[in-house]
């Protein structure tokens, strides 16, 4: 494939911010290219792949089973010594979603870039940006061994969690090693299910400390089965996946795994900074990043059309400075700022908890004096006091403790 | 010490270039690429790797 030399609009990364704000960037008529380093479009998936139906909509994908694998229309929460909180999200009005195939579903959502109107290379790798008077104004890249100069007014970083677009055009992306988890995943096959629909997550400072293992159903006995802990923790993330799987060893005695995948899930704030002179962050590379469960493909979606109306602003009136690029976090920060303040809130508090609290939420929960759906909104950030209070009540000596958050 | 990746067990899923406040590792392909020029020996990578695939080598490895 032969490419132009210059563009409106390069975007970095090929996963769902990438396409999506390629989709969104062609569409308003800005000749834009997708670059990644891949050779293939959603491969390797660094994903527990569950996408719910509200973001779904904003994919402006129709449901494809080619893609859809399995719907899911609620959750088990397993506490540390294994008592079951099931709750149906779709009865409770909370909607449900699907545990989607990524490299199939990228593809989909590529496609719609390119009717759209968006170019795409892949097997680039670029490494390094072209900077001159203090804006970004291009790629280096090495496609498929030839060393290419591509131009373009605005150069998108959309590179994932390991952001080196962003750092190389000097905003800082580095992730805190605190603030990420580290996560392990085998998509097996022969899995025993507690049920088909429901997405299955595990809690306990020795089944995954700070974090959660998930079981996610892909078809009546496959499933991604993962883990993701706290990055600073000395043991690794598959060493725990390793011994949950053994120690369950009933349910996974006729399994085995058809893919491995392992990545760093940042559990934060968004970056600082979203924009400088030519140059805008999207999707984990600004860690839009739900910090309670490490999703972002949803919020990646969205933050697509945010983009490229702000891009295609600042390219009409031939002003792509910071100054003019602001306007995009500033949009995505009224959207989400307070929003994902408030959830990193719970995660905090959630980091806390000793496994006897969270026995103690799985029992209110189960014996009715808290419902499932607050438990569902603290993926919002909503309902922690609630769930404080009820604590505090459940277990009066560590009401100290817990009337803490309640001030913070 | 420098950072060194036993590619025998190394996913390339990027945890390790996300954490590294010197840029000293980059994800490439099918390969880390460690500038050990750049390389502190904090270690931060070490721990973030979720299959332990990181060690700290004197002089660092082969890759």
């Amino acid at each position: 494939m032969k490419y132009d030399t210059n563009w409106d609009v390069i975007v970095v990364g090929a996963g769902p911010a990438g396409i999506k704000a390629g989709e969104e960037l062609a569409k308003r008529g800005l000749k834009t290219l997708v670059i990644d380093r891949k050779q293939e479009i959603g491969a390797p998936k660094r994903c527990g792949e569950g996408l719910s139906d509200r973001w779904i909509a904003i994919s402006g994908l129709e449901v494809d089973p080619t893609w859809a694998r399995q719907r899911i229309n609620g959750a088990i929460l397993i506490s540390p010594k294994g008592k079951q909180v099931w709750i149906d999200t779709e009865k409770i009005g909370k909607g449900g979603g699907y545990i989607i195939e990524r490299k199939m579903w990228e593809k989909f959502l590529a496609a719609n870039a390119i009717r759209a109107g968006a170019k795409f290379m892949l097997k680039a790798n670029v490494h390094d940006v072209i900077k001159e008077d203090e804006y970004v104004k291009g790629i280096k890249v090495n496609y498929m061994g030839d060393e290419l100069e591509l131009r373009s007014k605005i150069v998108v970083a959309a590179d994932g969690v390991d952001s080196r677009i962003g750092r190389m055009a000097g905003l800082n992306t580095t992730l805190p090693l605190v603030e990420m988890d580290s996560g392990f995943q085998y998509e097996m096959a022969g899995v025993k299910l507690l049920d088909p629909n429901k997405m299955e997550l595990y809690f306990g400072s020795e089944i995954a400390p700070r974090g959660y293992i998930w079981v996610f159903p892909k078809g009546k006995d496959v499933a991604n089965v993962g883990v993701g802990i706290n990055g600073a923790h000395d043991k690794t993330a598959r060493y725990y996946l390793d011994k949950w799987i053994e120690e369950n060893e009933e349910r996974f005695k006729d399994a085995s795994v058809i893919e491995i995948n392992a990545g760093g899930i940042p559990v934060t704030s968004p970056v600082e900074e979203f924009v400088g002179n030519g140059i805008m962050l999207t999707g984990d590379a600004a860690r839009m990043v739900n910090p309670i469960h490490g999703g972002g493909m949803g919020t990646a979606l969205e933050a697509a059309g945010m983009l490229a109306d702000v891009a295609k602003d600042a390219i009409s009136s031939g002003d792509v400075s910071k100054e003019k690029l602001q306007r995009y976090q500033d949009i995505w920060m009224e959207k989400h700022g307070d929003e994902f303040r408030k959830i990193l809130k719970v995660r905090h508090f959630f980091e806390k908890l000793n496994d006897d609290q969270l026995e103690a939420i799985a029992d209110m929960v189960l014996k009715g004096g808290l419902t499932p759906d607050v438990l569902v909104d603290l993926g919002h950030g909503k309902g922690l006091t609630q769930i404080i209070k009820a604590l505090i009540k459940a277990s009066p000596s560590a009401a100290k403790f817990l009337m803490g958050f309640l001030k913070g | 010490m420098v950072a060194t990746i036993n590619k025998d067990k190394c996913m390339y899923c990027g945890a390790c270039t996300s954490v590294c406040p010197f840029m000293a590792l980059e994800l490439r392909e099918t390969s880390i690429h460690v500038y050990s020029d750049k390389c502190t020996d904090c270690g931060i990578c070490v721990k973030a790797c979720p299959v332990g695939a990181i060690k700290l080598i004197p002089g660092g490895g082969k890759e």
